[in-house]
């Protein structure tokens, strides 16, 4: 059984994606956790950078999306599930954007410039403002959770199609087509 | 009469390079620094400041600059908290920070070079900077900016020495608005 696959760029920016969406999340849950140290500092950076990195991929992503489409669905798919797996996938997307512009801005109400990387400055668009700062910082932190929650309801219909539906869903993720094997995405 | 007046004029002319004080309100003594390759700004927002500065003769000028450390101020509420440690400036060991001036000299561009020791944190160095004199609205500034080593004066010790994460070098910039005539 063969599936179709999304286009291989489009692949590649989705566990590419996975992985620095993970790193980063995991970075500001720590980050949240730690006194004040050279550690938190560099976490904290890494996780800025991890940000714009994501939100920065997510616009190459979106083209390559527009441009190549999606697979198709299995055929038996019902209209509800159809309508959820749009929507939460649509939704990733906007969190994608959502998240790390909050962040953004909270780096920057907080009176810290994000510069990428410690060598390039980005944007400055707001001035330091600590009450903003506090609201920026909590709308940030309940995106980030609700990203969270949304990225483990998308995995998990991922594992009910493997194990449950036995699909080869995932397939359609796969790096190289693998009839034998629906995982082989390694 | 003639004479007296032309002296007394004299002094009042003399008079305005020389200064009686600081309008400390209308001062600033801020200063920036990198961490992770970000530009960090602060302030300190109480200092004390002696300063008679003669424009016409710089070598008869003096200064002394008393800088109340626990008056840090940091973008981050922690951040503040985290500078009156005992790593950072050990507010409760080391509540002031003195810089007085032993010798002005004017430059070639018009400006004026300050040279004197800084004692912070109970270390004492010496320390140079240039600064210009301006008139606006009325009140004269004196404005420089140097770059000080913190670690020469031990600020951010232990795990906080790693310039990586923050930079050794933080530059220094005093705008002093000298009040009286």
């Amino acid at each position: 059984m063969s599936i179709p696959r999304y286009t291989p760029a489009l692949v590649r920016l989705h566990w590419l994606m996975a992985a620095l969406v993970f790193a980063t999340f995991a970075q500001g849950v720590l980050v949240s956790q730690l006194p004040v140290s050279p550690a938190m500092f560099r976490l904290v950076s890494w996780h800025k950078w991890g940000g714009v990195l994501l939100f920065g991929l997510v616009f190459l992503r979106i083209l390559v999306r527009l441009r190549h489409g999606a697979p198709p669905l299995p055929a038996g798919t019902g209209r509800g599930a159809r309508l959820a797996a749009h929507a939460v996938h649509l939704v990733l997307y906007l969190c994608f954007l959502a998240v790390p512009l909050a962040g953004y801005f909270a780096s920057l109400a907080k009176g810290f410039p994000v510069v990428l990387f410690g060598v390039f400055p980005l944007p400055v668009l707001i001035g330091a403002d600590p009450a903003l700062a506090e609201r920026l910082a909590a709308v940030h932190a309940v995106l980030a959770y609700a990203f969270g929650a949304l990225v483990l309801l998308h995995v998990a219909a991922a594992c009910k199609h493997q194990w449950l539906d036995r699909d080869g869903l995932i397939s359609r993720m796969a790096f190289a087509p693998a009839p034998s094997s629906p995982k082989g995405q390694s | 009469m003639i004479k007296p007046c032309a002296g007394l004029l004299a002094l009042v002319l003399a008079l305005p390079v020389n200064a009686a004080g600081v309008d400390l309100a209308k001062s600033s003594l801020n200063f920036s620094f990198r961490q992770m390759g970000v530009p960090v700004a602060g302030s300190f927002g109480r200092f004390d400041a002696d300063v008679a500065f003669n424009a016409a003769e710089p070598a008869k000028s003096r200064a002394t600059l008393t800088v109340h450390t626990a008056s840090i101020r940091l973008p981050a509420p922690d951040a503040v908290a985290e500078a009156a440690k005992a790593a950072w400036f050990d507010v409760a060991r080391h509540p002031q920070a003195r810089f007085v001036a032993s010798r002005f000299t004017r430059l070639a561009d018009g400006r004026y070079q300050v040279f004197g020791r800084l004692t912070l944190k109970g270390i004492s160095r010496d320390i140079s900077a240039p600064f210009a004199l301006r008139e606006a609205g009325g009140t004269r500034w004196l404005e420089g900016a140097l770059p000080i080593s913190r670690l020469a004066f031990g600020v951010g010790d232990g795990q906080w020495r790693d310039t990586d994460t923050v930079a050794d070098t933080v530059e220094l910039k005093f705008r002093l608005a000298l009040s009286g005539r």
